[in-house]
C-alpha cells in the first residue's frame, strides 16, 4: 500500500534537506521527496507541525535474546524500540549462548525474522564466548551477516589479543567496536571514582579505566590500518584522545548514550540502582566534555545501550545490583531535552547521530536517509507534544530506567518501518 | 513574708528564644542527612538517658508494647549489645537475626527479610550491614523505622553521636574545636558520620592516613588532610582513632601492624609533643600496639570507656526519637 | 489563647503557696523526713518556691527534686506535638521519706499517674502526697490532692493557664477557652 506523508518538516542531512516536503512511499521504498506532491495513495498522513526523520538507527541494544528471555526479548525489545521511532538497531551478542560462531548468529537470525517488529541487525563476538583469549572466524561471521564485531559487556584485557583481532578485522574488512574498561584499574568498582563514591561509602571506577583502552585501541587501529569504533563514551579524557586520534586520520568513530550526557554521578546519592551502569554516571566536566563532542563531530553517533535488568538483579543493594538501565524509549526524548531544546545541537545534527551516522559505520545500506530508493523507513515526532515517561507505559520486558516518571517534550507519533505505517502515539501495535 | 529571689530569672529569657526542634524522621539513617538543630536534640536527649543510666533502677516503660529487631548481617558483639540494652532500658522487646540465621543463608534479600520483619509487627529495625546503603534502602522499602547501625563504608550515625557526646562533655563544645580522624579513612564509616557530624556543628576536622586510604574528593566535605600522623595531633583538641582492618587491607597499605604501630601508631612519645588535655577517642575494639600503645588506651587521655556508656545512652534517644517521631502536619 | 477570667494575681499565688507550706508542716506530726519533688514544667518552679517556703517557716531544709514525666507517658505516639524532653534530678534516696508531689494543674490525674509511677522506680516512698495550684476537676483517674492552692471548677472546652514569673515573666492563673 502506498502513502503520501504531506506537509512535515522533513530533516535528511544526507540529502541536505530540511523543509515542508511531502514524502510518497510505494512498495515499502521511498520513490518520490518534493514539495506538494498531488498523487493518490492509500493511506494519506497529515504530517503539519511535525517532524519528519529517516527512521533511527540504535547501535548498541542488549536483546537478552537467547538465555534471558525472562527479562527481554527481540518482540518485546523491537517493539520498545518503534515508541522510541527506532526503526533498525544492532545487537550485542552478550547472550547466552554468546553469539561467536555463526550458527548461533543464524539462530538469532532467525529469532529476528519471526519475532522482530523493526531491523535487527547483528553484532557478533571477537573472541571466543567473548573471553578475550580466542578470536572468532571473522571471515565466517561477516559472511554470515555479521555487521561488526565487539565482546561488550567485556574488553578485550590482552592488548596482543586485541592488536590481532584488530588485524584480522582489517584483513576481512569489518567493523569492530570497544567496550574501554581496564579490568585491572575498574576492579570491583560501582560507581564513578570521587566525591559521590566518598560520600556514599561505594567503591569507585577511576575514569582510568577508560580513557586508558580508548587510547590503546586507537594506537593498535592506527598501526594495523583498521576501523574502530568506541562504545559508550564517558570520560572527558576520552572525548580528548578520540578528537586527537581523528586529527590524525585514524578509522574511529565513537558513541555517547544518552545516560552520559543526561546525568551526573549526583544522581546516585540516594543509593537508587537505576543509577548504577557501566561505564558509570560521571561528573559535569564529563558531561559538559561529551556534549561538546557530540556538537564537534568528535562523537559521531548516539547509542542507547539498552541493558535490560529484572527486579531481582536491581532491587538489591548497590554494590551487588547489576549494571544497566534499558533506554530505547527514552533515547531519542532526552537526546531533545538536552541537546536540541538546549540549543547545543541541531535538529540536522541530532538526525546525523541518531540515524545517519550509525548507517554509515555499520555500512547499512539504503538506511539513515529519505533518498529515492531508500528504504521507507521514516519517524514522524511532534516536537510540541508533552508527555510523561511513565512505568506502566514502558513496552520493554524490563523496567529498570531512572527516567521513569520524568516529563518530556517531543515525542514520536508514528513509525513508518519497510513502507508500513505502525502508530505509536496512544496505541499500542 | 518576701520568697527570696528566683534562680530561674535568666532561664526564663533563654526560655524565650529558643524555638523547640521537632523530630518528624521515621528514621536514622546518616547524620549527612541530620540538621545542626537535629543532632542537638538527639544528644540533648542523650543526656536525660544518661540520667536514667544512673537510677537505681536503670529503665523507663516508655517503648513498653513496643518491639525491636536487631538485624545484624556483620559480626559486632558491642554496637549489639549496645542497641539491646538500649531497647530493653526503654522496656521494648528484643529480637536478633544474624547473618547466621537460617533464611539468611537460604539467600533471603535484604529487603524480603525487612518485609518480613514489618509483617511480624516489628516497631524498628536495627540494622548492620556490609554494603553501603543498606539501610537507606531497606528504610525506602518498609513503613516501619530504620536505624542504620553501620552500613559499609557508607555512616555509623549513633557511633558519630555517642563520640559527639563524649567530646562536649569533655570540652564542653563543638564549635572551634580541632579534631583530628586517624586510620582507614577511605573504607571508614565511621570517618564519615564523625565528619558530618562534627563539620556541621562547626568543628575543624582533620583526617590523617596514609595516601592510599584517602578517599577521592573528601576536601569538598570541608576537612584538612594530612599523611603525617605528628601533624594531626599537633594541634588537635581531640583524636578519633580508627580501627586498622588488615584483614580487609586490599590495597596493601601497610605490610604489617609493626609498620603500621611504627609510622601511625599513638604512643605516650608522640602525645607528649600534643595539648596536654587532648582527648583521645577509639570505636573499639582496640587493636593494642597497632592502632595505640597499651599506655595509651589506658591513660589518663583515653575517654574510650565513656564511650561505651555514652553509647547507650545515645542508642536510647535515638530509639526514642524514630518511635515518636511526628509528622509534620 | 484569649483569657476568659484571671482567677489568682501574684499575691493570691504567693499567699497559696505560704498557706500550703503550712499545711504541709502542720500535718506532719510524726515529723517524717520531708522531701519536695516538682512536676516539669511549672510544677519545678512552684515545688522551688514551696521549699523556699517550708525552710522560712520551720528552718529545715527539704531536698528538691525535678521529675520529668515524658518517657512514662501513655500517650506518647499519640499527641500531636513530641514533647520535649528534659533531665530529671533526684538527687537522693526517696525510700522512706515523706515526698511531696508539686504540679501546677491537677487535671484528668493522668499525668500524676506517671509521676507516681516514675518515683517508684527511684525508691520506695514512706508516703507521698500532692500539692497543687489549682484543682480544675474533671479527674479520669482515682486521684486527688492533699494541698489545693484553689479549686477553679471548669468546663471541658475551657483551659486553664498558669503562668509563673520563672517561667512567663508574670504569675497570673487565668482560665481561657480551648483554641480550635
Amino acid at each position: 500500500m502506498s502513502i503520501l506523508i504531506k506537509n512535515g518538516r522533513v530533516i535528511d542531512p544526507a540529502n541536505k534537506r530540511n523543509g515542508i516536503f511531502d514524502i510518497l512511499i510505494e512498495r515499502g521504498k521511498i520513490t518520490k521527496v518534493a514539495e506538494n506532491i498531488d498523487k493518490e495513495a492509500g493511506e494519506i498522513i497529515d504530517a503539519k507541525d511535525k517532524i519528519v526523520i529517516p527512521g533511527l538507527i540504535d547501535m548498541h541494544v542488549h536483546l537478552r535474546e537467547p538465555g534471558r528471555e525472562d527479562i527481554e526479548t527481540v518482540a518485546s525489545a523491537t517493539r520498545a524500540a518503534l515508541s522510541g521511532g527506532i526503526t533498525s538497531l544492532s545487537c550485542m551478542p552478550n547472550t547466552y549462548p554468546a553469539i561467536d560462531n555463526c550458527s548461533e548468529m543464524k539462530r538469532l537470525r532467525d529469532i529476528t525474522k519471526k519475532d522482530a517488529a523493526c531491523f535487527v541487525f547483528i553484532t557478533g563476538a571477537i573472541t571466543k564466548e567473548r573471553a578475550g583469549v580466542e578470536i572468532v572466524d571473522m571471515k565466517a561471521m561477516k559472511k554470515e551477516g555479521a555487521v561488526a564485531l565487539s565482546d561488550d559487556g567485556n574488553a578485550v584485557q590482552d592488548g596482543a589479543v586485541m592488536r590481532e583481532a584488530l588485524k584480522k578485522a582489517k584483513e576481512n574488512n569489518i567493523l569492530l567496536i570497544s567496550h574501554c574498561e581496564n579490568k585491572n584499574i575498574s576492579k570491583n568498582g560501582v560507581i564513578n571514582e570521587g566525591m559521590t563514591a566518598t560520600k556514599l561509602g561505594l567503591r569507585g571506577i577511576p575514569k582510568k579505566a577508560e580513557y586508558e583502552f580508548v587510547e590503546r585501541d586507537i594506537k593498535l587501529a592506527g598501526k594495523t590500518g583498521a576501523k574502530i569504533h568506541i562504545a559508550h563514551v564517558s570520560a572527558k579524557e576520552s572525548v580528548e584522545i578520540i578528537r586527537r586520534a581523528k586529527k590524525e586520520g585514524i578509522l574511529v568513530t565513537a558513541e555517547a548514550a544518552p545516560q552520559h550526557f543526561s546525568l551526573e554521578e549526583s544522581a546516585c546519592e540516594t543509593y537508587d540502582t537505576r543509577t548504577k551502569m557501566n561505564p558509570p554516571l560521571r561528573s559535569a566536566e564529563d558531561v559538559k566534555a561529551i556534549k561538546e563532542g557530540l556538537k564537534d563531530g568528535t562523537i559521531d553517533a548516539i547509542a542507547s545501550d539498552h541493558a535490560p535488568h529484572g527486579k531481582h538483579e536491581k532491587e538489591i543493594e548497590f554494590d551487588m545490583a547489576a549494571f544497566g538501565i534499558i533506554g530505547l524509549e527514552t533515547s531519542l526524548a532526552l537526546s531533545i531535552i538536552n541537546l536540541v531544546d538546549k540549543k547545543i545541537i541541531s535538529w540536522g545534527r541530532l538526525i546525523e547521530l541518531m540515524s545517519v551516522n550509525p548507517a554509515r559505520i555499520l555500512d547499512l545500506k539504503h538506511k539513515g536517509s529519505l533518498s529515492d530508493a531508500s528504504d521507507a523507513d521514516i519517524t514522524i515526532i511532534d516536537p510540541e507534544k508533552e508527555w510523561v515517561y511513565t512505568r506502566d507505559s514502558i513496552r520493554s520486558k524490563s523496567k529498570n530506567s531512572p527516567f521513569i516518571n520524568r516529563r518530556f517534550k517531543g515525542k514520536v507519533v508514528g513509525v513508518i518501518i519497510g513502507g508500513k505505517l505502525e502508530k505509536v502515539d496512544c496505541e499500542t501495535i | 513574708m518576701v520568697l527570696t529571689k528566683s534562680p530561674y530569672a535568666k532561664s526564663r529569657d533563654k526560655m524565650a528564644v529558643k524555638k523547640p526542634v521537632v523530630w518528624t524522621k521515621k528514621d536514622l539513617l546518616g547524620i549527612e542527612y541530620l540538621t545542626k538543630e537535629e543532632i542537638e536534640l538527639i544528644l540533648d536527649n542523650a543526656k536525660s538517658f544518661k540520667e536514667v543510666l544512673g537510677r537505681p533502677l536503670r529503665k523507663v516503660p516508655t517503648l513498653r508494647g513496643k518491639t525491636v529487631a536487631n538485624l545484624f548481617y556483620e559480626p559486632s558483639t558491642r554496637t549489639r549489645t549496645s542497641f539491646e540494652l538500649a531497647a530493653k532500658r526503654l522496656s521494648a522487646d528484643v529480637v536478633t537475626m544474624l547473618k547466621e540465621s537460617s533464611s539468611i543463608q537460604k539467600g533471603e534479600t535484604l529487603i524480603d527479610t525487612g518485609k518480613n520483619l514489618e509483617a511480624l509487627k516489628i516497631d524498628i529495625i536495627v540494622v548492620r550491614h556490609s554494603s553501603s546503603g543498606a539501610a537507606v534502602m531497606l528504610s525506602r522499602a518498609l513503613n516501619i523505622s530504620v536505624v542504620n547501625a553501620g552500613d559499609g563504608w557508607h555512616e555509623h550515625p549513633t557511633q558519630a553521636l555517642l563520640d559527639i557526646l563524649t567530646l562536649k562533655e569533655k570540652l564542653g563544645r563543638i564549635k572551634g574545636l580541632s579534631v583530628s580522624i586517624i586510620g582507614d579513612i577511605a573504607h571508614s564509616r565511621v570517618a564519615r558520620s564523625n565528619i558530618w557530624g562534627l563539620t556541621k556543628l562547626g568543628a575543624n576536622v582533620t583526617v590523617c592516613a596514609p595516601k592510599k586510604l584517602i578517599p577521592a574528593g573528601i576536601e569538598k566535605l570541608g576537612v584538612n588532610i594530612t599523611t603525617s600522623v605528628e601533624e594531626a595531633i599537633k594541634k588537635a583538641d581531640a583524636i578519633n582513632i580508627l580501627r586498622m582492618q588488615f584483614e580487609r587491607d586490599e590495597k596493601k597499605a601497610f605490610p604489617s601492624r609493626m609498620e603500621y604501630f611504627k609510622t601511625y601508631g599513638i604512643t605516650e612519645e608522640r602525645l607528649k609533643k600534643a595539648k596536654k588535655n587532648i582527648i583521645v577517642m577509639h570505636p573499639g575494639p582496640i587493636n593494642r600496639g597497632v592502632e595505640m600503645s597499651a599506655e595509651v588506651a589506658d591513660g589518663a587521655n583515653s575517654v574510650i570507656l565513656e564511650q561505651v556508656t555514652n553509647g547507650i545512652a545515645v542508642r536510647m534517644a535515638a530509639l526514642y526519637l524514630v518511635a515518636t517521631a511526628k509528622k509534620n502536619k | 489563647m484569649k483569657s476568659k477570667a484571671k482567677i489568682l494575681g501574684k499575691s493570691g499565688i504567693q499567699r497559696a503557696i505560704i498557706r500550703i507550706a503550712h499545711e504541709i508542716l502542720e500535718r506532719d506530726k510524726e515529723k517524717k523526713k520531708l522531701v519536695i519533688v516538682g512536676i516539669r514544667n511549672r510544677g519545678e518552679y512552684l515545688a522551688h518556691r514551696i521549699a523556699t517556703a517550708l525552710e522560712k517557716i520551720s528552718g529545715e531544709k527539704a531536698p528538691l527534686g525535678i521529675l520529668d514525666i515524658t518517657l512514662y507517658r501513655d500517650d506518647l505516639t499519640e499527641v500531636a506535638e513530641q514533647p520535649i524532653l528534659k533531665e530529671t534530678k533526684i538527687g537522693f534516696d526517696i525510700t522512706g521519706k515523706k515526698v511531696i508531689l508539686v504540679d501546677d494543674v491537677l487535671y484528668t490525674g493522668r499525668t500524676i499517674r506517671c509521676a507516681m509511677d516514675q518515683l517508684i522506680d527511684f525508691g520506695r516512698p514512706a508516703i507521698i502526697q500532692l500539692a497543687v495550684l489549682v484543682d480544675r476537676g474533671h479527674r479520669e483517674l482515682p486521684i486527688r490532692a492533699d494541698y489545693v492552692g484553689k479549686n477553679v471548677p471548669t468546663a471541658l472546652n475551657e483551659i486553664v493557664e498558669v503562668k509563673l514569673e520563672e517561667a512567663d515573666g508574670v504569675d497570673e492563673v487565668a482560665i481561657c477557652e480551648k483554641p480550635g
